[in-house]
């Protein structure tokens, strides 16, 4: 989140799509409730099916699940075409008005330097056009047709109201409708909050979809403000931390990045990433890479990190690929590439697409360690279990190691919440059994490793004798100390350059704040942005004075929030150019003439002048980019494509299937289905009633939604000729599943490009362990593609069939 | 489920005995506002988990109802409707949280043969009393609202107690303190009268012209209420009663045993006095037994139906 689940209460408008807050958030979405009941705010949710965030909205519109961006592009034609967009914050804090090289071009679905046997682009094109002194040239008319402005308009001027009705499904007039009440937030004091989740980030372009609305917000100035911002509602309580932690593989923590083969030494991989400002005066913030990467690897290796060895730069493992993300992980599996895997903390026979190729690909290992509170399928995935897990344990050599952990109610530590508060914890029980928490096994691993090195040695021992180890009991890492060393601390005592009998950071004292970070290896951290989370003063992150000067909704001494306790981020952009609140009633942070002062920590250097110096500090910009330039894989701008599998072709490029860019493995582009025999648009979801795959262990929870089923319309169950709480059989070119039918007027059939496109609803909480019946997830269906971005894979919009069956017990 | 004690009772099941009556309170309420519920199931899930209750894991008929119906074991259950709303063209799904209303006069309460099984206290809870509890259904017939059910383990009714036991320390029942967008909320019944009207402006100004409570004056008002967006039409809300009343065989057969009690002044009294404070012994006649063993089957069957 950009904002905070208690700064929602501070909106007008809520926009829920691509998320579902009342059902999958109920807890978050109480802000909802109260900006709706205390500040008259409206709730407008767009979403294939009528949920039950819809249930509680006042407009709500069906759009075909995969056509997010067309719908988006098209309000913010609406937007531009009326004159609703805030002038001044659009020219003075995005790049509308930076001119793009000559050269770049979109046409036919395809930016310039497409590859299409690399799937990839040469994204040489997507740049600005920079001036002799090395600065962006800039047009501040926005008249220039090389300017971002003029080139967002040409991009987006196909996605009329007609055109979005044609590619989503939504009716026109409902699409006018939300269009309105949209643009009606470009007004200096009306915001509105955008809640997505996955059903913006599981599609093959889910981060342009998030692009999307976070380009119509900037368009509106809704972005730096009490009660706007774009807010990710994080599924797991502490997903949020495992991105900060850096758990993906391209990853170290505080999203510093791993260095690839090509990075050969320390200097090669700091010549890219030196972050020259691209308009005068501008902060640059990553300008600091350095420093962080510095003290995160004091943090890993203590002294065994020195200058002279690039602060052992060279254990750092080195990416041949741009990630093995989960996809990649599971192909190199089930090629045999891949012999072993820790599953830690998760489910993947459930929760990764293409079941059967995950029974494969676990099936070809050698082991298999798997480390979870709960009794997982993954650990059972051997067992034979009938149709709901038709596999041959004697065929499967696989060895399985099943490692009892610790839940959350029985450890100590943080949970970061989608706000990015790091919220300390206590544990409210002792661990069942022979559970131990995740640290204590790492520790014990590490240890056993390191015994094995030093007794045998190694191919490359020197990253693990290395590895800096200074806890109390070496066996069992504390939460605290674990804490305190990503907060980081003073390695050797820095005084003064001018006067040297002036201590400026005293060795062995924990740092206050990442300004205090240095290159020269005197500070480690294991985690930049969570410095200022431990500090001499105590633990921030166990604060709990739910005091609100001003009733922002901040709570600035409730946890600690990641940077430097700051609750917006850019809230600098809510001043205006010269530090003036846009909207006085909405006061967060201002310019007094010599500093910026207010509610909120504020994102930008205290006496940064208004004029100099832009809000959006980590972009060498300076301001924030409505044209990417080459930073994502798909394009500068976001474009309409459908989903890998979709029932209509793509209207505004014909011969484009799926996202050109995003990459797909020759078996799975070959395991696709068509709609010629897979005719029925589905998608995935969560229900309140669950938790993942955890409540189904949960008795109540089993009571509440106790079995597997899939939703579908009144229309199309006429037309299969499906009973209420009958059996249907789903399948997709990949698998099949067994569910009970629900045929609701919540899912209706929708007209896109003049065809009818039923919709199937697939929840995902049932598997074959646990208190609820036996069942399937939608994971055995869902095509084997991800994001082009990031992976994250196509589970939101896929092609399946629907049969009436006699249930899985006689098939 | 009593939590509160004979002096807080203001009316007592089967019995010409008048409470002490020597503690006077504040009517509590419980107002359910349908327009904020997300039907989450957060309140089912603590009613199950505060009153120890076990019910078992079903099956999927086709809806989001589960259990199907209220059971012995569900005091609480979300009823869900979906609604084409002609006027506006638009779908509503209407969420409902079904349980006891606490009627200020509690037909279950009247019709009532076992002596002490069923209580009003001053603070307007309506209480089943197990122990004193025969089974015979007939709270089932005076139930305007068809909501205590009949365990066939142990052939006692059962129903939504609003925590009687939490409100008696001071806390609001375990739905409203679980529920997570403030959709259930507790207090006297004045303060949520209050509370109510601030909804129904809300929800007048977004549109929804017949907004209102549902404190329905046939049964005396409630101590459970809802605000509704359609509160012209409760039946809308899975066939929420538009005018409910206590039926006329209840309130006639109520009236015979007052004048019977009437006729045999003194003695009576004398023995209900003993009856419900002392002995606390079931005296039922074999016709009202063999009446009790019908309902019970009437209720099985229902169940099994459902």
């Amino acid at each position: 989140m950009t904002n905070s689940w208690t700064d929602i209460k501070n909106t007008d408008l809520v926009v829920i799509m691509g998320g579902n807050a009342a059902e999958a958030h109920p807890c978050g979405f109480k802000w909802v409730t109260e900006a709706k009941a205390q500040r008259g705010a409206k709730l407008i949710v767009v979403d294939p099916r009528f949920t039950r965030s819809a249930s509680v909205a006042d407009f709500y519109a069906p759009i075909r699940q995969g056509t997010d961006i067309a719908f988006l592009l098209g309000v913010m034609k609406y937007c531009i075409d009326n004159d609703k967009i805030q002038h001044d914050y659009v020219r003075a804090f995005t790049n509308a008005p930076y001119l793009v090289k000559e050269g770049f071009g979109y046409q036919e679905g395809l930016f310039t330097g497409y590859d299409e046997a690399k799937r990839d682009y040469d994204r040489s094109s997507w740049e600005y056009e920079l001036g002799p002194d090395g600065y962006v040239q800039i047009d501040e008319t926005l008249q220039h047709p090389r300017s971002v402005y003029q080139l967002l308009k040409t991009h987006i001027a196909a996605y009329t109201p007609e055109m979005v009705e044609r590619i989503c499904g939504t009716p026109k007039d409902k699409f006018l409708a939300i269009c309105k009440m949209i643009s009606e937030t470009s007004a200096r004091d009306k915001v509105m909050t955008s809640m997505y989740a996955l059903g913006w980030t599981q599609h093959s372009k889910g981060s342009q979809n998030i692009r999307s609305m976070a380009m119509l917000q900037l368009l509106l100035g809704n972005i730096g403000v009490r009660g706007g911002g774009m807010n990710a509602l994080r599924g797991h309580s502490n997903i949020q931390g495992l991105t900060d932690i850096g758990l993906m593989s391209n990853l170290i923590p505080g999203y510093l990045t791993l260095p690839t083969d090509k990075e050969v030494d320390f200097t090669t991989y700091m010549s890219t990433r030196g972050f020259k400002p691209l308009r005068p005066n501008q902060m640059s913030y990553w300008q600091n890479y350095k420093k962080f990467m510095v003290s995160f690897l004091k943090s890993m290796w203590g002294n065994a990190a020195t200058p002279e060895n690039d602060f052992a730069y060279q254990w750092l493992p080195k990416l041949d690929v741009p990630g093995y993300d989960v996809l990649r992980t599971f192909e190199l599996m089930n090629q045999g590439k891949v012999n072993g895997y820790f599953c830690q903390g998760f489910n993947p026979l459930l929760s990764f697409p293409n079941r059967g190729k995950v029974t494969a690909s676990l099936s070809k290992l050698k082991f298999l360690v798997v480390m979870d509170p709960l009794q997982t399928e993954t650990s059972r995935f051997w067992k034979d279990e009938g149709v709901f897990n038709d596999v041959k344990p004697e065929a499967i050599q696989t060895e399985v190691f099943e490692l009892p952990t610790t839940c959350f109610a029985e450890d100590e530590g943080s949970l970061v919440n989608s706000g990015r508060w790091l919220q300390w914890h206590w544990p409210g029980a002792e661990p069942p059994g022979e559970a131990k928490s995740d640290t204590w096994i790492m520790g014990q691993l590490h240890l056993r490793l390191r015994a094995l090195y030093q007794k045998e040695g190694g191919a490359f021992p020197d990253p693990i004798l290395n590895l800096h180890w200074p806890y109390r009991v070496p066996d069992d890492p504390m939460p605290d100390e674990l804490a305190k060393e990503m907060n980081g601390y003073v390695v050797s005592t820095v005084t003064d350059p001018v006067d040297p009998s002036k201590i400026v950071l005293e060795k062995g004292k924990l740092v206050d704040t990442f300004g205090q970070l240095r290159d020269d290896g005197s500070t480690a951290c294991g985690c930049w942005i969570y410095s200022g989370s431990w500090t001499e003063r105590g633990n921030m992150m166990a604060r709990r004075d739910t005091s609100d000067p001003g009733n922002t909704g901040a709570y600035a001494n409730w946890a600690f929030a990641w940077p430097a306790n700051r609750r917006i981020l850019y809230n600098r952009a809510s001043a205006d150019i010269d530090g003036k609140p846009w909207d006085p009633k909405r006061r967060l942070i201002e310019w007094n003439g010599s500093s910026w002062t207010g509610f909120d920590v504020p994102d930008i250097a205290p006496a940064a002048k208004p004029r100099d110096v832009g809000p959006f500090i980590m972009n060498p910009e300076g301001t924030a980019r409505l044209f990417s330039r080459g930073m994502m894989k798909d394009g500068p701008f976001p474009a309409h494509y459908e989903p890998f599998e979709s029932p209509v072709i793509n209207v505004m490029a014909p011969k484009i299937r799926g996202n050109p860019a995003a990459r797909i493995f020759k078996d799975d582009l070959a395991a696709l289905g068509t709609s010629d025999k897979f005719p029925y648009a589905a998608t995935s979801y969560r229900l309140t009633e669950h938790f993942h795959f955890w409540t189904k262990h949960v008795w109540v929870n089993a009571v509440l939604q106790p079995e597997f089923f899939v939703e579908i319309s009144e229309q199309l169950a006429a037309e299969k000729n499906i009973q209420p709480g009958s059996w249907v059989k789903v399948s997709s070119n990949r698998g099949s599943v067994h569910a009970k039918a629900v045929v609701t007027k919540r899912i209706k059939p929708m007209i896109c490009d003049g065809k009818t496109v039923h919709i199937v609803g697939i929840p995902l909480h049932w598997g074959f362990t646990g208190a609820a019946r036996k069942g399937f997830g939608p994971n055995s269906l869902t095509p084997f593609v991800g994001d082009a971005n990031i992976e994250t894979p196509e589970f939101k919009a896929f092609l399946v069939n629907v049969e009436p069956s006699n249930g899985p017990v006689t098939s | 489920m009593a939590g509160l004690q004979s002096q807080d009772f203001a009316r007592i099941s089967a019995t010409t005995f008048r409470p002490p009556d020597v503690r006077h309170d504040f009517e509590v309420a419980k107002l359910i506002d349908v327009s904020k519920c997300i039907g989450c199931k957060a309140c089912q899930a603590a009613c199950l988990e505060w009153n120890n209750l076990r019910e078992e894991v079903g099956f999927n008929i086709g809806v989001y109802d589960n259990p199907h119906d209220l059971t012995p074991n569900t005091w609480t259950l979300m009823r869900f409707t979906e609604w084409e709303n002609a006027e506006s063209g638009n779908l509503e799904w209407l969420i409902r949280k079904d349980g006891c209303m606490h009627c200020a006069d509690p037909g279950c309460l009247k019709a009532c043969p076992a002596p002490g099984a069923i209580v009003q206290y001053n603070n307007g809870i309506v209480d089943f009393v197990s122990e004193n509890c025969i089974g015979c259904g007939y709270c089932v017939k005076g139930c305007p609202f068809n909501i205590p059910r009949i365990s066939q383990t142990d052939h006692k009714a059962y129903k939504c107690t609003l925590c009687s036991d939490r409100v008696s320390v001071g806390q609001a029942p375990a739905c409203a303190k679980a529920c997570p967008t403030g959709a259930i909320v507790f207090g006297t019944k004045e303060a949520m009268l209050n509370y109510a009207e601030g909804r129904i402006t809300d929800l007048k100004s977004r549109g929804f012209k017949n907004a209102g409570i549902y404190d329905p004056p046939g049964v005396g008002g409630t101590h459970v209420m809802y605000v509704l967006h359609h509160a012209d039409r409760p039946q809308l809300y899975a066939n929420l009663p538009q005018n409910p009343r206590i039926s006329q065989v209840v309130e006639l057969w109520k009236g015979l045993t007052k004048y019977t009690g009437m006729a045999v002044v003194g003695f009576a009294a004398m023995f209900a006095f003993v009856h419900a404070t002392v002995a606390r012994r079931n005296d039922v006649s074999r016709a009202e037994d063999r009446e009790a063993e019908h309902l019970i089957d009437e209720e099985a069957a229902r169940g099994r139906e459902a």
